[in-house]
């Protein structure tokens, strides 16, 4: 609508505009250095690096048991995707079988994890944009997802509850019963946001049309997850290479259609997650309705030294595609460990898609790629 | 005809296929500029979609590598290449055919040293800019000072 093309008419000195680290719209440390041309930006270049914690180098003086917490503090929002896609790389480097049990407990907390992750998104999207009280909302149905991580295994944040080999705990009695009910409760908000927020004029005039990410131009950049999938593909590796149980399932993966505007707009990525919400419900209702019996801790190694080789497992997380490139040489330390976070190539495309808008559009598309910075600067 | 036979038969000398280990090496790391153009365009292999790359340090003192995941979202299938090369080769950019390699390649001369030619932007990512020594190489030695303020060693200064 505003995408200004023809920039002989204005004539003005090119400007340096600095955002962030410290700022409420950057959603963690970062800096954008923003060359604008008056209101209208002509290149943003992310400056990232100031939350690194030499995740990898730490991974090198560290046994395999070990990393697992750090895992967790990557992508802090979803803690479990992260601690479950470093599990599944250590287990196909071992050649680890697993009771069906540990399975589906898993794949019970990723589509937990998932809603909460997309919550998260979605109330913060809201905000970006001008939207206060969805964020309030989010966070309070949020709470009750964390709430049963925390009768699971006693923490609300940083789980350390998915381990190569299975999981620290089993599933505490009343969970399902109480998962179920969360589920009652929490289908009938997601209809509540669409009427408050994704259906709001103000909201769909913010971010329909804007920043659009083709479908080529993200699949060059690396692009994966909601955010690419908003541009019209139905890439997910939950669907085209099932891993854990995800075959047994029955469920759908939204695509971006461009209701309000253009394909792979903010508001289609922003949609797609409102979407998937359901869809993870779905899969957490039959997960726990054919849960098998059996010992969790049944298939967890002694001890974890893998043999001299190499290993790159993929993994969907609620950001995009995870994944872990691992290097034994036969220790019980890896002797590379390199991630590839979803997020960090998700902000790439950034430059991309929001120049030649305004600077406050540059906020939205921001806001619809869902970074978290814990993963960025690993 | 497999992606390995394909690429064996183009390439000869320059490529070996690695079966145990599922992933093409590169010998001569000049030609990865022709290989490379050929996995992206090539209507046989379409390898679109690059998904990492990673730099590894050999700890013989002498080599280091790169492993590149590309898959493809089209054919729907996956391949892992390989470069080993000594300290200070020169290793052609990617990044004009896949933009995904941009901030991997940087990352990679960050934290390697991995010295890459025809990248458009070529400065550290995750480090500060006046960071001296490329941290996960083997032989890297933790520093002593930093900016004249003393790293410390002994673990009773922060427990």
């Amino acid at each position: 609508m505003f995408k200004v093309i023809d920039k002989s008419i204005i004539n003005a000195d090119e400007m340096v505009l600095n955002m962030g680290p410290q700022h409420p719209s950057t959603h963690g440390v970062l800096r954008l250095r923003i060359i604008t041309d008056g209101e209208i930006v002509s290149k943003v270049e992310p400056v990232i690096g100031y939350l690194h914690r030499c995740f990898e180098k730490h991974c090198e003086n560290l046994s395999y048991e070990q990393i697992v917490p750090f895992t967790d503090r990557c992508d802090y929002l979803a803690s479990m995707h992260m601690s479950h896609s470093y599990s599944m790389a250590v287990e196909k480097l071992m050649d680890v079988e697993l009771p069906e049990r540990v399975e589906y407990i898993r794949v019970v907390v990723a589509e937990l994890q998932r809603i909460a992750s997309h919550l998260i998104a979605v109330g913060a999207f809201g905000l970006d944009v001008g939207a206060i009280t969805p964020f309030t909302w989010t966070l309070r149905d949020r709470e009750r997802i964390l709430d049963l991580f925390e009768m699971l295994c006693g923490a609300r944040l940083l789980y350390n509850y998915v381990w190569p080999g299975g999981v620290s705990h089993d599933l505490p009695p009343n969970f399902i019963q109480k998962t179920h009910e969360f589920l009652d409760y929490f289908l009938p908000q997601i209809d509540e946001y669409n009427q408050v927020l994704t259906t709001n004029k103000i909201f769909i005039e913010r971010s329909a049309d804007v920043g659009v990410l083709p479908l080529d131009v993200g699949i060059n950049y690396g692009v994966s997850g909601p955010s690419l999938r908003a541009s019209g593909t139905s890439f997910d590796l939950r669907k085209d290479e099932p891993y854990s149980v995800y075959d047994k399932f029955d469920f759908n993966i939204p695509v971006g259609e461009g209701l309000m505007g253009t394909v792979g707009d903010c508001w289609d990525r922003y949609y797609v997650r409102v979407l998937e919400m359901k869809e993870s419900a779905k899969i957490v209702r039959q997960a726990l309705d054919s849960i098998p019996s059996g010992d969790v801790h049944e298939a967890l190694p002694k001890k974890i030294r893998p043999k001299k080789g190499e290993v790159y497992s993929r993994y969907e997380s609620a950001r995009g595609d995870v994944g872990f490139y691992i290097k034994s040489d036969g220790k019980n330390i890896p002797q590379r460990l390199k991630m590839r976070s979803p997020a960090y190539c998700n902000l790439s495309v950034l430059n991309e898609i929001s120049s030649g808008w305004m600077i406050s559009d540059v906020i939205t598309v921001l806001g619809s790629l869902d970074i978290v910075l814990g993963e960025i600067d690993r | 005809m497999s992606i390995s036979d394909i690429l064996t038969d183009q390439f000869k000398d320059s490529v070996e296929f690695s079966d145990q280990q599922n992933c093409l090496f590169i010998k001569d790391p000049s030609k990865w500029d022709k290989i490379s153009l050929f996995i992206k365009n090539d209507k046989r292999m379409k390898f679109n979609y690059l998904m990492c790359i990673s730099g590894y340090d050999l700890d013989d003192g002498v080599n280091l590598g790169l492993a590149y995941n590309f898959s493809s979202t089209e054919l729907k299938t996956y391949l892992e290449v390989r470069i080993e090369f000594a300290y200070l080769t020169h290793i052609p950019s990617v990044t004009p055919l896949w933009r995904a390699a941009d901030w991997h390649e940087r990352e990679a001369y960050d934290l390697f040293g991995i010295l890459f030619d025809n990248h458009p932007d070529m400065k550290r990512i995750l480090l500060p800019d006046d960071w001296e020594g490329h941290p996960l190489r083997k032989d890297y030695i933790t520093p002593e000072y930093y900016k004249g303020m003393p790293v410390p060693k002994d673990k009773s200064y922060w427990e």
